[in-house]
């Protein structure tokens, strides 16, 4: 993985300094809280509703056991035991004191971390494919050209004051492991004619009150023009992003509003004055970056060894958890693991110290001292051979991390909603947890098959809903808690924006409602289709009716 | 129709951790809704918010705002579920409820 250098390690070091600086100047008044707000936020500080909130960036989603074991350390040291990993592959701390920010920060910098652009107008935290380097079908590592990326983002001085945030993504893989389509901006790398690597480039996509899915601004991008062409297309948004109206300042807007066809000319025009320019990538740079990413070494190993077939065999619920959890991989004899954040009743995407360092020694001992995160808050192991799953696996469910659940519906997306979160008009958690635990039952679970249910708080959708196979959006009415049900939507390579189903129901209906259209779809369902094959085959009709009939 | 005085208290952020302080009678910052300055007129609201501004001058709390209050029972409560889980802490871990003897220190 990406090591700093000496240029990576004094920026890092600098930035802490001045911060601790900067929260001086604050608690001795020197600087009021409006002229210290822009100054935490763009160090990933926020104020929530009962606490501070740190966030801190895990690039790309990419950790080392040093450095999860820093973040464990983090939360048990500062905070109260526990992080929360999001939808954008980075850990929020929920609260930290004021003062304790700037050696956390220390902490953070000494296992070469940051919270650098994890909050405030600029490019946040680059996110890539969480089985980059270990899945088969991949054109290349995808997080080779996401830490380009993240070089020539972190601290752009003329991208530190966008009209908005801007939130881009990187994937090399058919199968969409990012929701690369709801980004700012998508990156897909691509085979080229001449079969070198190059990028498809999408543009405009995104969540919260006007979800888009991004589109396509320029196919076959060759390699070396990445950088100025993501240039380009920033430099277009940063000069006519509308920074009058925070509802209307993000990419879409602009994308849609100009049309797909003029920003594309837009973009086209500006980059033909910077191409080939001092952003054009030479071969040996890139080489340097992708020596970061070299594959493990990997050892020449049997494809499906006896011992691993027969414990297989033996253990039922090994078995489960690894048709569920475990993934092929592209070496032979090797696998790639899920770590599910989403226990039953548990809330997702949390992590206690202990769990963490747990995971640190795993990745150590089992997965050549790498770990991941995943936009949909779990983590992952990308590299354990078969040979050792069953001694992994013990260790998860020594841990209470082994639920056998990725993908299914107690796997659910939920922001941190009104028990956490200052803009929430609704609690998330709480109805996760309620779903998790009425859908307990593992063999109802995976005889459901996949379901992807986000939940969101409220209409800026840091929960996804509107990519869920069943979204929910936590709403206000008159000081009640209510929830809006979205169908349909997928955060995948066949990206979809869910749609509304009807009027809302109460906290106390929303999970009956859930089962509702869970059997329904059990109902209507042709042989193996997924919730969301079945949903676009019949269409809203007979899931609205049964819906309304009963609440 | 003349419209009907609702009692307020005031609320902000304590500065150092940011936690959910109340202005109490004493004049300080509590963590404890219980003992909140509840404000009964419009004029009494002015001036807890007053009092709640100097204190931002004064670098002790965040983002002061008055809150509409019950008084059922003579117990005060937050309207409003916002309220009520930022008076009581997150509801998803009920042992960080905040605790009405550390809220009086």
């Amino acid at each position: 993985m990406y090591r700093y250098d000496t240029f990576d390690h004094t920026f890092v070091r600098e930035r802490v300094r001045q911060f601790r600086e900067q929260v001086q100047r604050r608690l001795s008044g020197e600087l009021s809280e409006d002229e210290f707000r822009p100054l935490r936020l763009t160090n990933g500080l926020y104020l929530q509703l009962h606490a501070y909130m740190l966030r801190v960036a895990i690039p790309y989603g990419t950790m080392s056991p040093t450095q999860l074991r820093a973040l464990a350390a983090i939360a048990r040291r500062y905070d109260r035991g526990y992080g929360h990993f999001t939808t954008r592959q980075n850990i929020q701390y929920n609260w930290p004191t004021l003062s304790d920010v700037p050696d956390i920060l220390e902490d953070l910098a000494a296992v070469e971390m940051h919270a650098i652009q994890t909050s405030g107008n600029a490019i946040r935290n680059v996110t890539a494919d969480p089985f980059a380097g270990a899945v088969a079908d991949e054109i290349d590592d995808s997080r080779i050209y996401a830490e380009i990326i993240r070089q020539w983002s972190t601290l752009h001085p003329e991208f530190s004051f966008l009209p908005r945030k801007f939130k881009i993504a990187v994937t090399a893989s058919p199968r969409d492991r990012t929701a690369l389509r709801f980004h700012d901006i998508g990156v897909a790398l691509t085979r080229l004619d001449d079969g070198d690597i190059g990028f498809d480039v999408m543009v405009g996509g995104g969540q919260g009150r006007t979800p888009m899915v991004a589109k396509t601004i320029r196919k076959g991008l060759p390699k070396q023009h990445l950088l100025s062409y993501l240039e380009a297309i920033l430099r277009v948004y940063n000069q006519l992003g509308r920074r009058d109206n925070a509802f209307k300042a993000r990419i879409k807007i602009l994308v849609h509003e100009t049309g797909i066809e003029k920003f594309t000319a837009l973009v086209e025009e500006e980059w033909a004055h910077i191409k080939d320019g001092a952003l054009t990538l030479p071969e040996a740079e890139i080489a340097r970056i992708k020596a970061f990413f070299a594959p493990p070494a990997y050892e020449s190993l049997e494809p499906l060894p006896l011992a691993y077939i027969e414990k297989r065999r033996a253990d039922t619920a090994f078995d489960r958890w690894v048709r569920q959890n475990v993934v092929a991989h592209k070496q032979a004899g090797y696998a790639i693991v899920n770590i599910s954040l989403k226990p039953d009743g548990g809330i997702p995407g949390d992590a206690t110290a202990e769990q963490m360092e747990v995971v640190a020694d795993l990745g150590e001992q089992f997965s050549y001292d790498e770990i991941r995160v995943t936009y949909e808050q779990n983590l992952v192991l990308p590299d354990v051979r078969l040979t050792d799953l069953y001694q992994v696996w013990e260790a998860l469910k020594a841990a209470a991390l082994e639920s056998p659940n990725v993908g299914l519906i107690s796997d659910i997306i939920s922001c941190p909603g009104l028990d956490y979160c200052n803009l929430a008009n609704a609690r998330s958690i709480p109805i996760a947890q309620r779903i998790s635990r009425r859908f307990a039952d593992l063999k109802r679970q995976h005889d459901i098959g996949e379901l992807k249910i986000k939940i969101s708080g409220c209409i800026n959708a840091c929960g996804h809903h509107h990519a869920g196979h069943i979204g929910i959006l936590g709403v206000d009415r008159k000081g009640e808690e209510y929830y809006q049900i979205t169908l349909g939507g997928s955060g995948d390579e066949n990206a979809s924006i869910g749609k509304i189903i009807g009027p809302a129901f109460s906290s106390a209906q929303v999970v009956d409602a859930v089962e509702t259209l869970v059997d329904t779809y059990l109902g209507l369902r042709d042989g193996d289709e997924r919730f969301l094959d079945t949903y676009r085959r019949v269409g809203e009709k007979p899931f609205k009716e049964r819906l309304y009939a009963t609440h | 129709m003349k419209n009907v005085w609702k009692p307020q208290i005031v609320t902000a952020n304590r500065l150092t951790d940011g936690a959910i302080v109340y202005l109490a009678g004493d004049g300080n910052w509590t963590r404890s809704i219980g003992r909140s300055l509840v404000a009964n007129s419009e004029r009494e609201a002015e001036e807890i918010l007053a009092t709640a501004n100097a204190a931002v001058t004064a670098c002790q709390i965040v983002g002061p705002y008055l809150i509409e209050v019950s008084l059922e029972g003579g117990v005060v409560r937050p309207v409003g579920t916002r309220e009520w889980i930022r008076a009581q802490g997150p509801t998803v871990h009920p042992e960080f409820a905040t605790e009405p003897e550390r809220a009086a220190a």
